[in-house]
C-alpha cells in the first residue's frame, strides 16, 4: 500500500508541473486551451529523442519546454491573428502535434531504458526510483511556483492577468491582449511539454498517445485543488494546484486498488470533474431547494 | 487637441441592415475644452466616441489626436493620449484583480510592461491619497478585489485611473447612466473635480438634458449621424431646455422625439 501511494505521489508531483499550465490558460487567461494533449507528448517525445541520442537529460528537458512554448505561440497566432475561436485553435495544434510526434519520434514510442535521465544522479546516490521522482517533483513545481508568483507580480504578469479579466479595460490602458494571450499559452504550454519530459523520463518511454485525456486529468486536478486546499493568496492557490495534482493521483489510485476496471478510468475522471465543475452551481441549487422545502414546512 | 475631418462609419455596409451611423462629421475641440454629447438613441454619439477610442475602423475621414494622424491606429495604441470611463460600471476595471493592481495598470498606460514590480510602495501611498480624495473608503480597501465594490465605487475608480495619468482628451460614454440617480450625480461631482484639477480636455456623451446643459463649456447635440447643433461659450451658459429643444428641430427639420431624452 506504502508503495501504491509513494507511487501515486511521485505521479502527482510530476503531473502538478503540467496542473500548473492548465491553471495559467483555464484560470487566468479564461481559455479552455486543448493544446496540451499534444504538447504534452511533444515533450515527452523531444525529451526521448534527444535522451536516446546521448544528450544530457536536463538540457533535454528545458530543449522540451522550448518545444512545448512553439506549440502554444502556434495556438496563439491561430487565435489571435487568424482569429479562429481559442477552443478551435488548440484543437487544431493538438491534431497537428500528433503527425509531428510521430516525426520527432520516428515511431509511435520510443523507449529510453537504461539512458540517464533526470532522476539518475539521485538513483546513483542510492535512493530509490520512486523517492527520486519525488525529490526532483518537490523541487522542479516549487521552484515553478515560486517563479510564477513573481512573475504574475510584475507588471507584464499584472498585465496577463487583467487579459484574463477584462480585454476592454486592458486594451484601454494600451496594452496589447493579443500579444498577452499568446504569452500566456507560450508559457503554459512550455511547462506542460515541461511535464512531458519528466513523466516520460519517469516511465523510461514516450508515447504518442500519453496526452490522451490530459486537460481533463489537468482540470481534475486543478479543481481538486482548488475545492481541497484552494486560499485566498495567489501563493496558497498555486500550492493548492500541486496538492491537487497529487490528490487525483492518489484518488486514481485508491478506486484502483478498491478493485476498479483500469479501463473504466477515464470514464471516472470525466465524471469527477463533471461534478466539480458543477459544484458551484450545485451549491446555490441546493440551497434554493433548502430554501423552498423550508417555507412549504413552515 | 481632437480634430475630426470628414469622418463616417457605416455598419453592415451593403446588407439591408446597413446603417449610417456616423455621416462625414467635422468636428474640432481646442485644449481645455469640455464638450458634453447629447442626442437620442442611434444619433451616432457612442459611434462618435468608439472612433475615437479606435474601437473599430472607421469608413472614411481622419481623426487627429494632439497632432498625431490616429485614424489606423489600433485601439491599444491610442491609448496613450486616453482617458476612458464606460457606461457599464463593470468595463472599466478588472474584477478579480485588486484597488491597486487596477490604478497601478492605469498608471502605466501606454508604456512599456517589464518585469519589475507592477506596484511599488511609493505608488501605493500615492494611491492611497488619491483615494481618499473620493471620499468613499477605498482608502482603507487597497487590496480588496475591484468585483466586490457596487457599481458606483467602481465607476468612481474608473473615472480615478482614467484621470490618473492626465490624458490627452477624457472619454466619458454615458458613465453615469446606469447608476442610481444618487450615485450618479456623486460621480459626475468627482467628474467635474477630477477634471478641473487636471484641467482635461473632455468629450462627455450622456442622455440627461440637464446635465449636458449643466456641465462643460460647450454642447453638440447629435442626430442620424451628424452634428445637428454646436453651442459653447455665454450661449451655453444661458441655454435652457425648451431653447435645446427649438435649435434642434429647427436645425434637423425634426421634432425630437426621444422619450429618453426628454425625459431625463
Amino acid at each position: 500500500m506504502t508503495q501504491v501511494l509513494l507511487g501515486a505521489l511521485s505521479l502527482g508531483l510530476l503531473w502538478a508541473i503540467m496542473t500548473i499550465g492548465v491553471y495559467i490558460t483555464y484560470r487566468i487567461l479564461d481559455i479552455a486551451d486543448l493544446t496540451v494533449e499534444g504538447s504534452l507528448p511533444l515533450g515527452g517525445a523531444i525529451a526521448c529523442v534527444l535522451i536516446a541520442n546521448k544528450v544530457d537529460p536536463f538540457l533535454a528537458s528545458f530543449i522540451a519546454l522550448l518545444g512545448g512554448c512553439l506549440a502554444g505561440l502556434c495556438t496563439g497566432l491561430l487565435h489571435t491573428k487568424l482569429k479562429i475561436p481559442a477552443l478551435l485553435s488548440g484543437i487544431l495544434t493538438m491534431i497537428a502535434l500528433y503527425s509531428i510526434n510521430l516525426r520527432i519520434m520516428g515511431s509511435p514510442n520510443l523507449s529510453i531504458l537504461r539512458k540517464p535521465t533526470v532522476f539518475k544522479p539521485l538513483t546513483t546516490l542510492g535512493m530509490d526510483k520512486n523517492l527520486s521522482i519525488i525529490v526532483v517533483g518537490v523541487v522542479a513545481s516549487l521552484l515553478i511556483i515560486s517563479l510564477l508568483y513573481w512573475f504574475f507580480g510584475t507588471e507584464l504578469g499584472s498585465a496577463i492577468r487583467a487579459t484574463g479579466n477584462n480585454q476592454k479595460m486592458v486594451r484601454a490602458q494600451g496594452i496589447n491582449t493579443d500579444t498577452m494571450k499568446i504569452l500566456g499559452l507560450v508559457i503554459s504550454n512550455g511547462l506542460v511539454a515541461l511535464s512531458g519530459a519528466f513523466i516520460a523520463q519517469s516511465q523510461n518511454f514516450a508515447d504518442v498517445q500519453m496526452g490522451t485525456g490530459s486537460i481533463v486529468i489537468g482540470l481534475a486536478s486543478l479543481i481538486i485543488g482548488e475545492v481541497l486546499f484552494g486560499g485566498r493568496s495567489f501563493y496558497r492557490r498555486l500550492l493548492a494546484l500541486i496538492l491537487g495534482a497529487v490528490a487525483y493521483r492518489i484518488i486514481i489510485a485508491l478506486v484502483l486498488k478498491m478493485g476498479m476496471n483500469s479501463n473504466d478510468l477515464k470514464l471516472f475522471t470525466a465524471i469527477t470533474v463533471a461534478i466539480c465543475l458543477w459544484l458551484p452551481q450545485g451549491k446555490e441549487m441546493i440551497r434554493k431547494i433548502k430554501k423552498s422545502m423550508a417555507k412549504e414546512g413552515a | 487637441m481632437l480634430e475630426i475631418k470628414g469622418l463616417t462609419k457605416v455598419f453592415n455596409a451593403g446588407t439591408v441592415n446597413e446603417k449610417i451611423a456616423l455621416s462625414s462629421v467635422d468636428f474640432s475641440m481646442e485644449p481645455g475644452d469640455f464638450v458634453t454629447v447629447i442626442g437620442g438613441n442611434g444619433a451616432g454619439k457612442s459611434t462618435l466616441l468608439n472612433c475615437v477610442a479606435g474601437v473599430y475602423p472607421v469608413d472614411g475621414g481622419h481623426i487627429l489626436l494632439d497632432g498625431h494622424d490616429v485614424t489606423r491606429l489600433p485601439e491599444h495604441k491610442r491609448a496613450k493620449f486616453l482617458g476612458r470611463v464606460f457606461q457599464d460600471p463593470m468595463m472599466g476595471t478588472a474584477a478579480d484583480m485588486n484597488i491597486e493592481e487596477n490604478l497601478a495598470l492605469s498608471f502605466r498606460r501606454g508604456k512599456h510592461h517589464t518585469l519589475r514590480w507592477g506596484v511599488t510602495n511609493a505608488e501605493r501611498a500615492k494611491y492611497r491619497e488619491l483615494l481618499a480624495l473620493l471620499d468613499l473608503g477605498l482608502e482603507n480597501r487597497m487590496t480588496s478585489k475591484v468585483g466586490l465594490l457596487s457599481g458606483g465605487q467602481r465607476q468612481a475608480l474608473t473615472l480615478l485611473m482614467a484621470t490618473l495619468e492626465s490624458p490627452k482628451l477624457l472619454l466619458l460614454d454615458e458613465h453615469t447612466a446606469a447608476l442610481d440617480p444618487k450615485t450618479a450625480a456623486k460621480v459626475l461631482q468627482l467628474t467635474e473635480m477630477l477634471v478641473k484639477e487636471h484641467q482635461l480636455t473632455t468629450l462627455m456623451v450622456t442622455h440627461n438634458m440637464n446635465d449636458a446643459i449643466r456641465m462643460g463649456n460647450r454642447l453638440i447635440m447629435m442626430n442620424e449621424g451628424k452634428i445637428a447643433v454646436d453651442i459653447r461659450g455665454d450661449e451655453k451658459k444661458s441655454l435652457h431646455r425648451a431653447d435645446l429643444i427649438a435649435l434642434f428641430e429647427k436645425s434637423s427639420g425634426s421634432k425630437l422625439e426621444s422619450d429618453r431624452l426628454l425625459l431625463s
